[in-house]
């Protein structure tokens, strides 16, 4: 009983903080639609890798960009390149140190509009231990019940300490890493919701 | 007629680069394979593919000036059957510098691996990423190679052979030092 009721307190409070602190409701994702994927260059010769698993917590309407949030956590574990040697190494300490680092997270800190449909988000980002301020533009477009974010921007690989040791070595793997992101949320709730 | 007896210039060019190209970009090979990743595992089979691709202008440049010139005259008592061998050998070998750079290069692109030519040119993919397909490239890939390997011991075994045994002039035709002493001495 009184577990009922702290549950049901805490889900009232959560609704509270929820309504008060984001304005534009939280969207549906569509974990299934949605993909993360890095490209790094391996002897000039980019290569794609998947994060086949993360979690994302959006609540973001066009028509008011800058009231929109966004946080992501990436579970590094679940980075795949389609070569199981390769995913054990960027697993491993001298990479991501899945381990003991097991997330990436991003938090938006601000969103503006670019015009014709483009934004940019912007807000730091960590991995392994580290946080940098990233800047990623966007484009947003709804289609069949959907709507989709999609963009795309550029990391330092080593000011993360991704890739330590013989790693460190930029001209085998190149310091600039692109990070892709597409992700699908269920459309209109947004609007239904508040 | 010693600029006869011989294979040309270009051809012995030819022939003794793309032998000294495919000997450090088979033994690259075998050397990589079994190394734990590293980048100096990623430099090696970068420059693998390179070497592969230099194979592959090569090889081309070779087919193109066989179509376009007639090789030496065999010596007229050089046994029918024998021509014939040669002539198989001569194709097979053609055939597999052709179709080993060719195989690596579509087992790279069905891996989802593009091949960039010396790191500067990007070259289009040839299949779409498949792991399976990339596997059977791999071993089909592999297993020429060792085919090969067979067929050039018994290609440089014969000529060795016409060279200390038979000693005529066969291994002069396609040498690019001290070959017309030699040719000359056959018209004798």
């Amino acid at each position: 009983m009184y577990n009922l009721h702290r549950a049901a307190f805490s889900l009232l409070v959560a609704a509270l903080l929820t309504a008060s602190a984001a304005p534009v409701a939280a969207q549906t994702i569509l974990y299934e639609k949605s993909r993360i994927t890095c490209v790094s260059r391996q002897m000039n010769v980019p290569v794609e890798a998947r994060f086949k698993k993360f979690s994302a917590q959006i609540a973001f309407d066009p028509a008011k960009p800058a009231a929109g949030t966004a946080r992501l956590d990436i579970e590094l574990e679940s980075f795949d390149i389609d070569n199981a040697e390769v995913n054990d190494e960027a697993r491993g300490k001298q990479w991501f140190d899945a381990r003991n680092f097991p997330k990436a997270t991003f938090v938006a800190a601000g969103i503006k509009p670019l015009g014709g449909g483009k934004f940019e988000v912007r807000g730091p980002l960590t991995i392994k231990g580290k946080t940098h301020e990233v800047v990623a533009p966007f484009t947003y477009k709804q289609e069949a019940g959907t709507a989709i974010f999609d963009g795309a921007f550029p990391i330092k690989r080593l000011q993360y300490n991704i890739g330590e040791g013989v790693w460190k070595d930029t001209d085998t793997v190149a310091d600039e890493v692109q990070i892709k992101f597409h992700i699908v949320v269920a459309a209109g709730n947004a609007a239904a919701k508040r | 007629m010693p600029s006869n007896d011989r294979y040309s210039a270009t051809a012995i060019a030819l022939h003794w680069l793309i032998f000294a190209v495919i000997t450090g970009g088979f033994a690259l090979a075998v050397y990589m394979v079994d190394l734990p990743l590293s980048p100096a595992k990623l430099k090696y089979f970068a420059w693998h593919k390179w070497t592969g691709i230099t194979v592959f202008l090569l090889a081309l440049a070779r087919v193109a000036w066989r179509l376009t010139h007639r090789t030496p005259p065999y010596a007229a008592d050089f046994p029918r059957w024998q021509r014939r061998a040669a002539g198989a050998m001569h194709a097979a070998l053609y055939a597999l510098i052709l179709a080993i750079p060719l195989t690596g290069w579509l087992y790279s692109s069905a891996a989802g691996v593009t091949t960039v030519y010396f790191g500067v040119l990007p070259l289009p993919d040839l299949l779409a990423k498949d792991k399976a397909l990339a596997e059977l490239l791999k071993s089909v890939h592999v297993t020429l190679n060792y085919a090969l390997l067979v067929l050039v011991l018994l290609h440089a075994i014969t000529a060795l052979h016409h060279y200390f045994v038979i000693r005529d002039p066969m291994l002069a035709r396609m040498l690019p030092w001290a070959g017309r002493r030699k040719a000359r001495s056959a018209d004798v």
